[in-house]
Formats: structure tokens, sequence, C-alpha cells
């Protein structure tokens, strides 16, 4: 287990419901969790939480066998990668430059960068098909060159799991798909990974297994197959959905229009 | 930065300094210039020593602490048009200063001390200002309560002068201007040894810099300890203008247009930017405190006067080129 959260509560400063509500999940070496819900449901409370960035009223976190509370956040850096939501590029920077970033954890203030910091930078760009934009200016790169290149900087931390938040938010769905190929293939190559995602359809495709919040509260939990239920969906996201199978047996999620029933 | 630039800037800023030391109201020989370090006994020598030494490595000193600052508040608040004189320094260490000038404190060291202290309170009430919730700085606050409490100085200051005589008045317009006609080799000493600790705490922060241009919440997750971080370069960059306020007067652009061009010219990342900036901001305020002693000798113009006008235009193109 490389982190693991237990029953944690979020309430944010003047709210009265809790944002997040006695959720428990955890991450493992190889398993790609796949975090749905519709919006403001505390999907990205969920992770702040998991990383220790807000307060937890209640529960527990857990990295690698020690409280979470006891690492520092330079040594949390050597074992979670995280690709947030949002990234504005103020300051242009080389791609190569700005991947260089995620071995910051690693060196001392001072420090030049290592022969093996540098390596580990070209195989993260190598690994997510970047390595040719490594001169390019981070302001010249296309939405999915860039979204491949901050994959690659969260690799480039050596992490023994990856985080994204939303990763795939405003791309077509060449990059939509790249990047869910991507992280696959990193998850079988061994790392522990959590996408928290609307695409319901391909969470369901590419993911080990399904966590499903509503409100804040965990209601489903486990494979695609039993997560994604017509009945559960239609009242989660408050729309009424038919759920059918793809040919490698995948539920997929056709939403409704007023007037039609399910399969 | 290749090592081409480095060694471009590093002859420039030499020859900002040589420069400084030969030329002025009076021209310096050759002769006189290394006599001065031999320890002649000319009157060109000892003209060097005890008034042009001081004040053109006062000015490197100054130019390059404003160009520092700049460049690493720019990283902190996440806006390239940021200047150190943003967070209201200069409206409390000029209400200090003026007040200082209106009352006659005495001695050489009443006013630069009056500014240093106004400049101290002003921090004092900005970063109250800005640490929400009693954990959190807050970047934006900074700068929007920066320019609010500057602004209430600013107008206090208008107050105390608009109620002295006039003689009051000019030398504190002349003060506020800022220039080193002052400098002097205690202030110079007394200047670098206080600027030591904050200018080695900025540096040593070259790579949270980096990380904080990313925006708080990714420079956490790559590391950095974004909290402390934060205090850390607004504390010294606070200090450090604060006390280049105190001993030359407000003097802007400096900090805002140096560390712009110097992000552009090749150093993007804070580890080449900040001691980059620091030699170019050095160097461009001995060549401004030069052109403003001998533009019109042997009357001085105020340093300020000189850097706007060459900063504006500076700016203004680079603006424009990014824009572009």
């Amino acid at each position: 287990m490389i982190l693991q959260g237990k029953d944690l509560t979020v309430r944010y400063a003047g709210a009265e419901a809790p944002a997040l509500d006695r959720v428990s999940m955890d991450v493992r070496p190889g398993r790609l969790l796949a975090v749905v819900g519709p919006n403001g449901s505390g999907k990205s409370t969920l992770m702040k939480a998991l990383l220790g960035l807000v307060p937890v009223e209640h529960g527990t976190v857990v990295l690698r066998e020690r409280p979470l509370a006891a690492w520092r956040r330079a040594e949390i850096a050597t074992v979670l990668g995280v690709v947030s939501q949002r990234e504005e590029i103020l300051y242009p920077l080389r791609v190569e430059d700005t991947v260089l970033m995620a071995r910051y954890a690693r060196l001392g203030p001072l420090a030049a960068p290592r022969a093996e910091d540098h390596a580990a930078v070209r195989s993260a760009l190598e690994r997510c098909d970047a390595w040719a934009l490594r001169d390019r200016r981070t302001d010249t790169l296309s939405g999915g060159e860039w979204q491949r290149v901050r994959v690659a900087r969260a690799l480039a931390q050596e992490p023994e799991a990856l985080l994204l938040d939303e990763p795939t938010v405003a791309l077509d769905v060449r990059h939509e798909m790249e990047v869910f190929e991507l992280v696959r293939a990193l998850t079988d190559g061994g790392l522990g990974s959590v996408v928290i995602t609307h695409h319901l359809n391909l969470a369901a495709r590419y993911a080990d297994a399904l966590l499903m919040l509503d409100r804040g509260r965990a209601v489903a939990d486990g494979p695609p197959g039993e997560v994604l239920d017509a009945g559960l969906l239609s009242s989660v996201f408050g729309w009424p959905v038919a759920v059918t199978a793809w040919r490698d047996g995948s539920p997929q999620l056709v939403p409704l229009r007023p007037g039609e029933t399910g399969v | 930065m290749t090592p081409r630039r480095w060694l471009v800037l590093g002859i420039a800023s030499l020859m900002a300094v040589v420069m400084g030391l030969l030329l002025g109201a009076v021209d310096i020989s050759w002769a006189g210039l290394v006599g001065s370090v031999t320890g002649s006994g000319s009157v060109e020598s000892a003209l060097v020593r005890s008034l042009r030494m001081p004040r053109v490595f006062l000015a490197f000193l100054v130019g390059g602490s404003l160009a520092l600052s700049g460049a690493s508040l720019q990283a902190l608040v996440r806006n390239p048009l940021a200047d150190p004189y943003l967070v209201g320094l200069s409206g409390g260490a000029g209400l200090g200063a003026v007040i200082a000038i209106a009352l006659h404190l005495g001695g050489p060291w009443g006013v630069p001390l009056a500014a240093f202290a106004g400049a101290l309170g002003t921090i004092a009430i900005v970063y109250r200002l800005s640490v929400v919730a009693g954990r959190r700085l807050d970047p934006h606050v900074l700068l929007l309560g920066g320019v609010v409490v500057g602004a209430f100085a600013g107008s206090l200051m208008s107050a105390v002068i608009t109620l002295s005589s006039a003689s009051e008045l000019r030398s504190a317009m002349l003060w506020l201007l800022g220039g080193f006609g002052m400098a002097s080799w205690p202030s110079l000493a007394v200047f670098a040894a206080y600027a030591i600790a904050p200018v080695g705490l900025l540096l040593a922060s070259a790579r949270g810099l980096d990380l904080l241009t990313l925006g708080e919440e990714n420079a956490q997750h790559l590391g950095a300890d974004v909290e402390v971080l934060k205090r850390r370069v607004y504390l010294s960059v606070a200090a450090l203008t604060g006390a280049a306020v105190a001993v030359s007067g407000i003097i802007g652009f400096v900090g805002l247009v140096v560390p712009h061009v110097m992000r552009r010219w090749g150093a993007p990342l804070h580890r080449e930017l900040l001691p980059a900036a620091f030699l170019a901001g050095g160097a461009f305020l001995v060549a401004a405190d030069l052109l403003s002693r001998s533009l019109f000798r042997p009357l001085e113009l105020p340093v300020g006067v000189v850097t706007a006008l060459i900063g504006v235009p500076i700016f203004a193109l680079q603006l424009k080129r990014s824009l572009a």
C-alpha cells in the first residue's frame, strides 16, 4: 500500500455540510483508481486531503506506513507525483527546464543538477513521448503537448504513485485517449495511480476500480461493472442514464433524452 | 544563460564601476584612479577614495539589491510587473524621512534611520493584513495591501510636506527622488553588512522561487514548503528594499525593469536570474547615477528621475515585444 486515506472528513470554514464525509480509499502499485462524481462532490477535496493540503477534521492519511503529517513536503514529492487541474504559464520556460523542477525536492538549494537528475528528466519525457519537445518553450505547446509535459514532470519525480486531477479537461478525443493510454501504461509498469475524471466511459475502460462520490460521501466503490449502475448513476448525477456494454465488456453510459427509456 | 552572456554582464558591470569612478563633476585621470587604489596622496586619488568609491559602490549594491528584490517579488506574487516598491515601502519610508526632515532630526543617520523605521512599519502592517486566517500569506493581498497602506502613508507625507517650510520642502522632495550624494564609507559599510542576510536568503530561495512561478499548488506538489518560502521571500525583499530606500531615497524602475529584461535575456530560472539581475541592476544604477551627476554638471539630477527616463522606454519596448 502506497497511500491510504481512512474515514476522511473535511469541512471548509463557514460551511455547514462537510465537503468530504468519512471517505476511505487507497493507492496500490499497479492499480488505476478513477474517482468520479458530479461537480462539487468532493473529488478535488479528497485529493487535497490525501496530500495534506487541507486540514482533515476526522480520519487519517498514511503514506508508506507513516502518518502523512510526519512527512516533510519535499519528502512527499519523492513518493507522490501530482498533476493538478490547472497550471497557468506566466513565466515561459524550456520544456526540459520545467521538467527538471521535478528534481528540486531531491536537490540542495544551491546544488547543480546531477547526471541522474538529467537522466530522470530524459526518461520521463521519453515515456510520455515528449523528448522531442525538450527545447520548445512551454507557452508554444498545444494543450495535449503541455499535458504530456506535465505528466512527464510528475514522472521525473520518480514517484511510486501518480495522482491526476481531471487531466483531460479541454482536450480533444485523440489527446484524451493519449493521456488515458499513457496513465494505463505507467500503471501497468508498476505505478499506483489515481485519476479524477468526468469521463465515466473512459474510466470504465481504463480503470481497475472506481470510487464514486456524491455530496462528499462515497456512494460506490469497486470494479467498474459494479459501480456504474444505471439507477445509481441516474440518482447521483440527477439525469436519467442507460448503461450498455462495449465489446470488451466494460460498461458504457448513455445519457437519455427526455421520453427515452433504458435498454 | 550562456557563459558568453555572463562574461558580457561581468564586463559591463566592471565598466560601469570604472566609468563611475573616472567621470563626474570633475573627470579623473587613469593615474588618479590607480593612485586611489595604491594609496597615492594626490588630490585626485583622495577625491576618488573619499567620495567616488563609496558613492559608486553603494549605487552598485543598492541597484543590485533592488533588482534582486524585484525578481524575487515578481515570482512571489506571480506578476512580472511587480516592483519592490509596490509593497508599500516607498510611502512608509518617505513618511519617515519627511518627518525626520521636518523635525530636523540630527546627524547623518537621522533621515535614513527614520526612513528605515517607516519602511519597517509599513512592512509590519502589510504583513499583518496579508496573513489570512492567521496562517496563509496571500500574495494578492500583499500587493493590494501594499498599495493602500503605501497610499495612506503617502498622503500623510504630503500633509507633513505641505505644513513644513520651503527649505525643508526642497530637501524632502530631493530625498524622495533618490540619490547617492550623501554616500560615505560608513553608510556603504552599514548597508553592505546589513544586506548580506537578505541577499543570501533570497539567493538560497532560487529553486523555491522557480516552483512558485508555477502557482502555489503546483509548487507544493513539487515539494516546496510554500508558507515558509513565501514568508522568507517577502520579509527578505521588504528588509532589503527598506534599507535601500533608507540610504538612497526612492529609486523606481530598477527593480521592475532589470529582472524583466534579464528574464528575457536568457535567465528565466532563478538560480541564474537572481545573480544576473543583481549584476545588471548594480551596473544600471551606477550608470544612471553617473548620468545624473554629469548631464548638467555641476548640478545633479535626482537619480530616480534618470532611472525612470531610461527605465520607462525600455519597459515599454519589452511590453510591446512580449505582446507581439
